[in-house]
């Protein structure tokens, strides 16, 4: 199932790592992506200037795939107040 | 085959200023101590950063080592590396006239430049709207600023200028030196590094880069989080041994050796064998056996990647030995001065094999798989070291290892 925040992060990751959107799925992991750490970096600055939040160093550790991801943001979004599906 | 004699190179003089102390005597009581100068920040306002920790000089008055007029042309790193000029100098016991001006060179390691004057610059531009910025603003912040103002207030005539590879900045210069003076271009080097990172548009870019950790260094530690930045400067007085035996000069130890390499592969992501190349090339340089060494001042950042890496590439170089051999990272004490990083442990390597007396690796809570060389934990240890490495490694893979044995030894070796 998407909704518009996997839309968003998937839009993202197409963006910053410069592949085809239709490659991207939710199950997608950052291995088949080849995303190493210096990808994660520019991908989750994309992310907190895109939502205006701060995603913590832990989490950056953490994240594997894009379901991991979005699950985080899901999270950091509703701590911070901001609606899921705010994002355009 | 006849072999030609290479010249030997020992180093007859030291300057540190340190986060843990503003003279060798007391940087090295805190490295053999155990003390570590990492604590919060106070030179910047850290309110809006993730990291609130740092390995500051506290307590530098500029004012008590400069006049006025000369303060304007200094920025913090360089005025770091001036007082560690001044300092090797002294207790070298040389002075530099005529010729022996000119056979003198001066090679400093500097990563950033003047981090300081270049934030001041940014804030009065950006923050501040003003139309006009301070006129030596060019002079203070290049990185070379501390060569040259070593070089002039010294009256030294020979090869001057600064290496700028990220955190191998010093031991690239240190090499270089050697390599200067093994190969008679010069009979003395003022060689080392230097480092003033703590501007906040820094601390904010270092924040970015998801690497330094909220607490403190902890190298190869279960638990370890990342670097945690430093500062400061260290001079060496390098010279030819035959002319520091004539003077009855004291000898700290002998460079024997120099290795470089580039793990070719990635921006920031530790390699393994660009570092053990690296470590090879300074063995084959030094001529020894990697089964002759004792000690490792390590690399030993802290970081996730890093220390598993540095772990491995030693494992490589050394095999069985690696298990004997005794390894820290004095980072856990004097942070990560970037530039200035590989002066500061050459330093610690140096007197270590002086005073019989390893330095720990500060902070470290439980053993890591991935880390299981003996990293002298928590605890300095007495033992008898002759033959020793320095490793740096920087991003971009630019990796840089210096050999050295003990004065004793350099001392009783006969002259080929």
């Amino acid at each position: 199932m998407s909704d518009n925040l996997t839309e968003t992060v998937l839009d993202l990751i197409a963006g910053t790592k410069r592949v085809p959107r239709e490659n991207l799925e939710i199950d997608t992991t950052f291995e088949q992506l080849e995303i190493d750490s210096l990808d994660a970096l520019n991908l989750v600055y994309a992310i907190e200037d895109h939502f205006n939040i701060a995603v913590p160093d832990s989490t950056i550790r953490s994240i594997k795939s894009v379901r991991d991801l979005t699950e985080h943001l899901r999270q950091i979004l509703a701590a911070s107040g901001t609606a899921q599906n705010s994002a355009s | 085959m006849i072999k030609i004699p290479q010249r030997r190179i020992v180093v007859t003089g030291i300057g540190i200023i340190s986060p843990l102390g503003h003279n060798l005597a007391e940087h090295w009581s805190a490295l053999k101590e155990g003390r570590s100068g990492i604590a919060r920040i106070t030179t910047v306002e850290t309110a809006a950063l993730r990291f609130h920790h740092g390995a500051e000089v506290h307590g530098f008055q500029p004012e008590k080592h400069f006049p006025d007029g000369q303060i304007d042309f200094l920025d913090r790193f360089a005025q770091f590396a001036l007082v560690a000029a001044r300092q090797a100098v002294a207790d070298s016991g040389l002075s530099f006239s005529g010729q022996a001006a000119e056979r003198t060179a001066v090679i400093t390691g500097c990563s950033g430049g003047g981090q300081s004057t270049e934030d001041a610059v940014f804030v009065a531009l950006y923050a501040k709207n003003a139309n006009r910025v301070h006129p030596l603003s060019i002079p203070r912040v290049m990185a070379s600023a501390a060569a040259s103002h070593i070089s002039m207030e010294l009256g030294i005539l020979g090869p001057t200028y600064n290496v700028s590879t990220a955190c191998s900045s010093a031991n690239h210069a240190i090499g270089q030196a050697f390599w200067l003076l093994r190969n008679n271009q010069a009979d003395v080097a003022l060689a080392g590094g230097t480092e003033a990172p703590f501007s906040f548009g820094m601390l904010k870019a270092w924040e970015a880069l998801r690497v330094v950790s909220p607490d403190t260094c902890r190298p190869f530690s279960k638990g370890r989080q990342g670097i945690v930045l430093g500062e400061g400067a260290a001079i060496l007085v390098l010279e030819e041994k035959e002319r520091a035996v004539q003077r009855g000069a004291r000898i700290y130890g002998e460079v024997t050796g120099f290795g470089m390499s580039s793990d070719a592969r990635h921006l920031t992501a530790p390699g393994i064998e660009g570092p053990a190349r690296a470590m090879k090339a300074a063995l084959q340089d030094a001529g020894f056996h990697p089964e002759q060494i004792d000690y490792i001042n390590a690399h030993g950042t802290g970081t996730a990647g890093n220390d598993p890496a540095e772990t491995m590439a030693i494992r490589q170089v050394f095999g069985p030995h690696a298990e004997k051999l005794a390894i820290s990272s004095t980072k856990s004490m004097h942070g990560h001065a970037l530039g200035a990083a590989g002066a500061l442990e050459a330093v610690a390597t140096l007197m270590a094999m002086n005073e019989g007396i390893i330095p720990p690796t500060m902070n470290f809570l439980e053993s890591d798989p991935e880390c299981d060389l003996d990293v002298v934990p928590n605890q300095a240890r007495k033992a008898s070291l002759e033959y020793t490495l320095s490793n740096s490694f920087a991003f971009g893979g630019l990796n840089a290892v210096i050999a050295f044995q003990s004065g004793d030894k350099a001392r009783s070796c006969m002259p080929w």
